[in-house]
């Protein structure tokens, strides 16, 4: 069979055992033919790892820091819940860009790329992980340019919420880049990563779901189904469990 | 003239043979034959002498742990050069009924002679006599696979004289016929002490201890005499009958080594024959200790209940009564209760698959947990299911958890 | 080099809900049967379950359960005179893959269609007359009708131990129940879900507006049960991770849940995980399907010989298969020739949000099931006289919101800033007291002239073949439909007592980046007229005789309602034919 992309990895099967093990439909030695009894095997599963904290595992140079900056402006800090950089928002998105997402993996990714109407989809070649370098570095070139050499994240508040208004708007414009998608795809990220299990790097302790009343990877509401209209009053659990499972 | 046979003489023919007719009937006999079928389902020779999904029953070859090493055990078809085609009756009879080879030296008692003596001589050979009708198959086994000094077969004669009595079922006369049928098939074919009788350092059986549980294989197997705490003290007749046939009851569900036993065998014993072995093991008087329950506001028990509730509870319920056959009632079984908790902790790590017949074919699974729950939390959600409800059990240690999570891992299931 | 595998009776392309029903059936009739699936193998206990199931990103923003376009996708344009562009990624519909299909993580609505439903074409140019009807709109009749598929309706329910209220019973309008719905023969097999709060207030608004409300027939269980099959259910625990996701406790029908148990204990039952058919072969004549080809995941190619062929890959890939084995002829728009292709159709779907005052409603929308919500029929097929208003068609609506999942249900009242603390603030007072149903109004979508399948000329699979085209778009008569349908639901949210209403009207061009439910329909469809369908009643087709393609395909066109009830009992309609007709006498069951 044609191998174009080597994702077909050609292995000579063993024809004799092959066959007859399909021949006596018996005894499955892997985990293509199912007969007789449901598959199992014991420790199953494919959990998601846990965060693994510490360096940036995609951001380079000042790119960390520019998201950081992103994040806490789409999710600005307050009183009662931190904002998406202590959030973990940043995080989330580098870790996302250094995986399978930012790859594209998964997509079809085949030629030619044409351009379409908007209804037709996302046609580039690149991926995440591309648009997030060169959209970075866009963001910080032009407030360089235009705010007096200085980067996205050396700004004030205040200077950082005109540039993300004036992307929104088109008034501020990004070289070699749609700042507006861009940007759109950073608010979608940042609150994504806001709003995720927190074994994703962002709403570190839950203070997402905390914040809003989310009770998290729960699985059994029904002594609730028929309460209407009363706060529910567990504290929300995410997949790595929540303090009460160790503190008691 | 036709020539007349005197009366008597017809009557005394008649009697000659009833007299010789042989003590055995004949091996090509069908009642023989198939008694012999029943009699290997009741004593589940298939399981150990088949490799688990080879469709080559009694070929011999599956490994057997022992505490001592691992015991291969060998090919019983009738095959002449690997199986056991060229043996005599007494040579089989010897090796079932007194764990003695065909060579003259000793069994180990992986092969459960001590259980199988109780059955008798026309037994066995119905036994042999339906194993004389499966096809041959050519596959040659190494038995001695132990390592010294346990190889040396030789002191299996000092074992022998310590755990093994050999002779038959004696019925006990002040008990019913149900009940005397039920201790036969416990004590002999069933061979249930095997598993579920703690054994000596010496692996024989610590005989006052009948049925009160053991450790095997990484799996405790659990105490089945009428205890209410710990055995089957609030299982109804009908509930063992049930577990036996199926592999899922109101309470519980069979689960990896006794899965296997009723996929092999007490799915396919007859109902009076399942309701003597509940009759039996109902007889058998529990220890009733007096453990207490832990209160529920003991850090254990509180961190146990917020795991229970957020993760348990989507299957075995809020009260832990779970869904009958289908998710076990955690809240009413020993399993759970059990002294060694070894069974308990090594499914939630690993998961489980309980096993589907044809009465119950849905054989739900259990996921693993061993890689969102540490050692601490398995422990405290055990021992919250452990005291919860009307349960009452020892608490369950952290360490207690490595254990079994260090000696399960590179176990299959 | 293809290797061949020893014959089989039968071989089912895909082991989803309609396979897994067929090879029940055909097992059951003693029959040799292999499945062979593209996908994996999936279980409850080792693929979802409770300890990391509950992951929006993971399922349902990455759709981790579903193919990937890579392995397989489409290419999309509206218009003929367009050029179409390959989906790159999923937007509008989410195909399946894995053993148990789109069964394992659909929602568990399990509707039927109306009588008129099946009859839609004589019954509409009856009632409001041909001209009524749009130029280029293609409709047909089914080829059976509802009462020949009620019983099959009936064991589907059951199998699935489908909760629910029924509305008509053998004739008797019950209370509470749809009063629309065609004659059941008997009531749901488990009585309907008990409702969270939204969903009970809707229906307490509906019934004040006059209307009749009921619960939505759920898949998802409201206690337990046990099956024919002898298979057991356990109730729904509302943990608002249904569509997307696999149910970890037992509690959604899917195969998994209310057949793959029971069949492979079965002998003559084989399936075969990971293989991808890319062929149906032929013989020379090319009226008898001889087996299929399929390459494992090692590339290794293998062919399995058959008597009997059933296509159950799902509509899209159903349609491909076809079209790469060169099976019927293609649809051609232009020329008005074939039927491989003809009548592809979606849904039409939109919602209206409510934002309610945070100090007087807490609908805690986190407790849900997939199947939940209070809906009304009145505005369905042709439930309600279409000559004052210009179109043909309907839908049923509810609040059928299905989850709280924080990363989609943090809306925000319109105007509302999209980022920034004005937005942080405003999903902080509105989450808890927001109703979004997902898909609030669920309307119909009728076949088209210029709607179809073909085979797209540049974009190729990793096979070099041809990717599958679709050529879609919607119609006025959709989208007067829909906004119709849309403000009689934000009439009903409204009096619900939302302070802020969030209309948003489903409007062209059809867009493939929004999501508007997986009921992909057609473009293998069932029929009378050989000229016109590709498959005859029996889900048979014209030109292969013993080759069955059972799912949505063969929808004419699609109705407003969800599929999955209507093509699991098109599937024992199916295997029904096979076993007392098709067996006894292999060949054609309907003269062409």
């Amino acid at each position: 069979m044609s191998n174009d992309k080597g994702d077909l990895a050609i292995c000579r099967r063993q024809l004799l055992a092959g066959a007859a093990f399909l021949a006596l439909g018996m005894s499955r030695s892997g985990a293509t033919v199912i007969f007789d009894h449901l598959p199992w095997t014991p420790n199953a599963g494919n959990p998601p790892p846990r965060p693994v904290p510490g360096p940036w595992h995609f951001f380079r140079g000042d790119e960390g820091r520019t998201a950081e900056a992103l994040a806490d402006r789409i999710i600005p800090p307050d009183p009662q819940t931190p904002g998406g950089t202590d959030a973990g928002c940043a995080d989330f998105i580098d870790r996302q860009l250094a995986g399978p997402y930012g790859r594209q993996e998964g997509l079809y990714t085949r030629p030619p790329f044409q351009n379409g109407a908007k209804n037709q989809g996302h046609q580039s070649e690149q991926g995440p992980a591309q648009q997030y370098r060169k959209g970075l570095a866009a963001l910080n070139a032009a407030c360089k340019v235009k705010l007096g050499g200085r980067a996205f994240y050396e700004l004030s508040d205040a200077d950082k919420d005109n540039v993300l208004h004036g992307i929104d708007t088109g008034d501020f414009k990004l070289d070699g880049i749609d700042g507006k998608a861009f940007f759109e795809q950073v608010v979608k990220d940042v609150q994504m990563g806001f709003f995720a299990d927190p074994i994703y790097g962002g709403n570190r302790d839950m203070v997402a779901w905390k914040m809003i009343g989310f009770p998290g990877a729960r699985y059994n509401y029904l002594d609730w189904v028929s309460r209407h209209n009363e706060r529910y009053p567990l504290p929300p659990v995410s997949m790595t469990g929540r303090i009460e499972w160790t503190r008691g | 003239m036709r020539k007349r046979v005197p009366l008597a003489l017809a009557w005394f023919g008649l009697l000659v043979a009833i007299v010789s007719r042989p003590a055995i009937a004949d091996p090509q006999d069908f009642p023989q034959i198939e008694r012999g079928r029943y009699l290997a389902v009741l004593s589940d020779c298939a399981s150990c002498h088949t490799v688990p999904g080879s469709n080559q029953q009694f070929s011999g070859g599956r490994s057997i742990e022992t505490p001592f090493g691992n015991i291969v055990a060998p090919n019983i078809t009738p095959d002449a050069e690997t199986g056991i085609g060229t043996w005599s009756d007494d040579q089989f009879e010897a090796a079932v009924r007194k764990g003695i080879r065909r060579d003259g030296s000793r069994l180990y008692p992986a092969m459960p002679y001590n259980a199988y003596t109780k059955m008798s001589r026309d037994d066995v050979l119905a036994i042999r006599a339906y194993l004389n009708t499966l096809t041959p198959v050519r596959n040659a086994v190494v038995a001695n696979t132990l390592p010294f000094p346990f190889n040396i077969r030789a002191a299996m004669r000092a074992w022998d004289a310590l755990y093994f009595t050999e002779g038959e079922y004696r019925p006990e006369p002040n008990q019913s016929t149900e009940w005397n049928r039920g201790a036969f098939l416990v004590t002999g074919p069933g061979h249930c002490g095997a598993c579920h009788t703690p054994k000596t350092f010496l692996g024989g059986d610590k005989t006052d201890q009948f049925l009160r549980g053991s450790y095997l294989q990484g799996w405790s197997a659990l105490d089945i005499t009428n205890d209410s705490r710990l055995g089957l003290g609030r299982w109804s007749k009908e509930d063992i009958v049930a577990y036996l046939r199926s592999g899922h009851n109101r309470i519980t569900a069979a689960t990896a080594p006794m899965s296997e036993v009723i996929a092999l065998s007490t799915s396919h014993m007859t109902d009076p024959d399942l309701n003597a072995i509940a009759t039996y093991l109902k007889s058998l008087p529990g220890k009733n200790d007096g453990t207490a329950q832990l209160a529920a506001n003991a850090p254990p028990m509180v961190a146990g209940a917020a795991i229970y509730r957020d993760q348990c509870s989507a299957c075995h319920g809020l009260d832990g009564k779970g869904v009958a056959e289908l998710f076990p009632a955690l809240a009413e079984s020993s399993l759970v209760r059990s002294d060694d908790p070894t069974t308990a902790i090594r499914i939630v790590l690993r998961g489980a698959r309980s096993v589907g017949t044809d009465a119950q074919p849905t054989a739900p699974g259990m996921p693993s947990y061993g890689r969102q729950l540490d050692d601490a939390e398995i422990a405290a959600v055990l021992t919250y299911v452990r005291n919860n409800s009307a349960n009452i059990a020892s608490a369950v240690t952290a360490d207690q958890v490595a254990k079994v999570r260090h000696d399960t891992a590179t176990r299959p299931d | 080099m293809t290797r061949r595998l020893p014959k089989k009776d039968v071989v089912i392309i895909g082991l989803g809900w309609t396979g897994s029903i067929m090879a029940n059936e055909l097992t059951d009739e003693g029959l040799d049967v292999i499945a062979i699936e593209r996908g994996p193998w999936r279980d409850a206990p080792t693929d979802f379950p409770p300890t990391y199931i509950q992951d929006e990103l993971r399922y349902r923003v990455r759709h981790e359960l579903f193919l990937r376009p890579d392995q397989l996708t489409f290419t999309f344009r509206n218009k003929m005179d367009q050029t179409a562009l390959p989906i790159r990624s999923w937007g509008a519909f989410m195909p399946p893959n894995g053993v148990g299909g789109g069964g394992v993580h659909w929602n568990g609505e399990t509707w039927r269609f109306l009588p008129s439903d099946f009859v839609l074409k004589t019954h509409l140019t009856e009632r409001y007359g041909a001209a009524f009807l749009p130029e280029d709109m293609t409709i047909q009749d089914w080829g059976i009708t509802y009462d020949e598929l009620e019983p099959f309706y009936d064991r589907f329910e059951y199998l699935c131990g489908t909760s629910g209220t029924a509305g008509n019973v053998r004739g008797q309008i019950m209370e509470g129940g749809n009063p629309f719905e065609g004659a059941r023969s008997r009531p749901y097999p488990t009585p309907a879900q008990p409702q969270p709060f939204s969903q009970t207030l809707f229906g307490k608004a509906a019934r004040e507006l006059g209307y009749k409300p009921f619960p939505q027939p759920s898949g998802n269980l409201s206690q337990a049960y046990t099956n024919p099959l002898g298979l057991k259910m356990g109730p729904c625990t509302y943990c608002g991770f249904c569509e997307w996701f696999g149910c970890a406790n037992y509690s959604k029908a899917s195969p998994q849940t209310t057949i793959l148990p029971y069949l492979v204990r079965k002998p003559n039952f084989t399936a075969r995980d990971n293989s991808e058919v890319i062929r149906i072969n032929l013989d020379k004549s090319g009226t008898r399907a001889t087996g299929v080809t399929f390459v494992d995941s090692s590339g290794e190619v293998w062919e399995q010989q058959a008597d009997l062929v059933i296509l159950s890959a799902y509509t899209l890939f159903n349609v491909q298969l076809l079209l790469h084995s060169q099976i019927g002829q293609p649809y051609d728009p232009a020329k008005g020739t074939g039927t491989v292709g003809r009548n592809y159709t979606h849904q039409t779907i939109s919602t209206v949000n409510g934002f309610f005052d945070p100090k007087k409603f807490n609908f805690n929308p986190f407790i849900a099931s997939g199947s939940i919500g209070m809906c009304i029929d009145e505005f369905n097929g042709d439930n309600f006289d279409h000559g004052p208003h210009g179109f043909v068609g309907g839908g049923y609506m509810g609040q059928v919101q299905t989850g709280g999942r924080p990363i989609e249900s943090t809306i925000v009242p319109p105007g509302t800033p999209k980022w920034g603390a004005a937005w942080k603030s405003a999903v902080k007072e509105n989450y808890l007291s927001t109703v979004k149903p997902g898909t609030g109004v669920h309307g119909s979508f009728y076949s088209y002239r210029d709607i179809y399948l073909d085979l797209d000329p540049t974009y190729t699979d990793r096979f070099k073949r041809p990717l599958m085209r679709m050529t879609i778009d919607l119609k006025e008569n959709e989208l007067k439909q829909n906004k119709f349908l849309t403000d009689k639901f934000a009439e009903i949210i409204k009096a619900m007592g939302a302070q802020k209403l969030h209309v948003q009207y489903r409007t062209g061009p059809y867009d493939i980046t929004t999501y508007q439910t997986t009921h992909l329909n057609g473009g293998a469809i069932m029929g009378t007229d050989r000229n016109t369908s590709v498959l005859n009643r029996y889900l048979q087709s014209w030109d292969v005789p013993n080759l069955f393609v059972l799912g949505a395909s063969a929808f004419p066109q699609n109705a407003g309602y969800n599929p999955t009830g209507t093509v699991g009992a098109l599937a024992f309609w199916a295997a029904t034919a096979i076993r007392s007709k098709y067996l006894k006498n292999p060949g054609r069951l309907v003269d062409a």
